[in-house]
């Protein structure tokens, strides 16, 4: 059937996308990947009057800023997964990258536009919160920064304002003794995850844990930081009953809700499985060195 | 301001220069089947899960019911009848009518395509990892065991050096 037809229109700065999008008030939509909108328009459910495509903005940068790796907006899927860069500087980043969609959605669909559509099950929204991940939005008041966990406020509901865009992301570059890793279950391999678990931790010389970061997605209408798992993990030996403890109270700290797919307490037990496996995982690797 | 609903847009498809003039809400999809005549690529779900409608834009897999062909403008599209050359099958179809890949066809195209494309960046893949890069696509005859086994063989053959 195809979308309905709208006035398209090429932005080529920042400014001029946000002007466009301004004067076409709340019947213009952003086009960056596509891989939300497009089918969205294609089922008729979303029926813009205007679409501003945004994909000739010079916003597909990688930059290291000292400790801190600058992703422009429009970076796709498949260089998250890719990027030598990413994959030394950021890997929970593109381990995230390879769990979302198929690799049709991995070659056109961007990092901002994943955050921006704010899915609940989606992974990089997920992965943004366990990497503390600054988001730069630029709009018709200019440009301010939100943290990770203040930029998603509901299902497909950001702290965007009308005509903002998200321009940057900036997380923290890994750190020596970082361990990360990403679980994830789905009906099929590529769906939407019913539960996914990203965890990064960082253990001191003596072997305690200096910083944890669990996040879930899957469960809730946002995705979460599973603050409880994270405050029983740090300052402590990560022993095999820690991260039992920690998983549990992972599982504990969720309200997930029942649909077709899976029930609420369904969703809470892979909450525990998928956390422990990802602690676990993590642990490894920050035992290892955090090397690859 | 003027309206843009019209957009002209210039792309090698398979090889060949095309330039025309497309409706800017029309889809890759629409423009290759109902403007083109590129029936080689199928229409399925029209929402990016089936995979039906793959094709290669500038050597990476896309759904083309998800891209606008607005956005076409100095592209580079294949389709599966893009990697035949002199009027024959490409060794990687030959091997999908060798193992029996093929019952009604219509997934065909897209597996092939996307098969094509990954085996091009990992050509030491293993099974299990070809199982999980053709996820994407679905086939309701094959049961994917002879689809596997084709890419598999052809796989194979290319790191032979054939």
């Amino acid at each position: 059937m195809g979308p309905r037809p709208f006035r398209y229109e090429r932005a080529t700065s920042v400014a001029e996308a946000v002007e466009r999008l301004r004067r076409g008030g709340p019947g213009a939509k952003v086009l960056a990947g596509g891989q939300s909108l497009v089918p969205m328009m294609n089922l008729r459910l979303v029926e813009p009057e205007r679409v501003v495509d945004i994909n000739d903005l010079p916003l597909a940068h990688l930059r290291r800023e000292d400790g801190v790796l600058v992703l422009g907006a429009l970076v796709r899927h498949h260089t998250l997964e890719e990027s030598e860069d990413v994959r030394a500087l950021c890997p929970l980043l593109s381990e995230a990258a390879a769990w979302v969609g198929n690799a049709r959605v991995r070659s056109l669909g961007t990092l901002g536009g994943s955050l921006a559509h704010a899915d609940p099950a989606a992974e990089l929204p997920m992965a943004s919160l366990a990497l503390d991940a600054e988001l730069v939005l630029e709009g018709p008041e200019g440009r301010r920064t939100v943290q990770a966990p203040e930029f998603f406020r509901g299902s497909l509901a950001t702290a965007l304002e009308p005509a903002e865009l998200v321009t940057e992301v900036r997380v923290p570059v890994r750190e020596p003794g970082e361990g990360w890793a990403v679980e994830e279950f789905a009906l099929r391999y590529g769906d939407f995850a019913l539960v996914a678990a990203a965890a990064r931790v960082r253990l001191d010389r003596d072997g305690r844990v200096a910083h944890a970061r669990v996040a879930l997605a899957g469960v809730g209408a946002t995705p979460v930081r599973a603050r409880g798992a994270e405050d029983r993990l740090t300052g402590e030996l990560p022993d095999p009953d820690r991260v039992e403890g920690a998983a549990r109270a992972a599982a504990e700290g969720v309200e997930p809700e029942s649909d077709p797919h899976a029930s609420a307490g369904y969703r809470r037990h892979l909450t525990y499985v998928l956390t422990r496996r990802a602690l676990e995982r993590a642990l490894n690797r920050a035992r290892e060195g955090g090397l690859l | 301001m003027r309206e843009r609903t019209r957009v002209s847009i210039s792309f090698e498809l398979n090889g060949t220069h095309r330039h025309l003039e497309v409706d800017a809400h029309r889809t890759l999809l629409s423009v290759l089947r109902d403007q083109l005549g590129t029936l080689d690529v199928k229409e399925g779900c029209d929402e990016g899960v089936c995979g039906t409608c793959t094709v290669l834009l500038d050597g990476r897999p896309v759904s083309s019911c998800l891209v606008l062909a607005a956005r076409l403008d100095g592209a580079r599209v294949t389709t599966m009848a893009g990697l035949s050359a002199d009027g024959r099958p490409h060794p990687l179809q030959e091997a999908f009518v060798r193992h029996g890949a093929v019952q009604c066809g219509f997934c065909t195209p897209g597996m092939v395509l996307t098969a094509y494309a990954y085996l091009r960046q990992h050509p030491a893949a293993t099974r299990e990892e070809l199982r999980r890069a053709l996820a994407g696509n679905l086939c309701r005859c094959t049961g994917y065991a002879k689809i596997l086994d084709a890419v598999e063989a052809y796989a194979r053959e290319v790191s032979l050096g054939r």
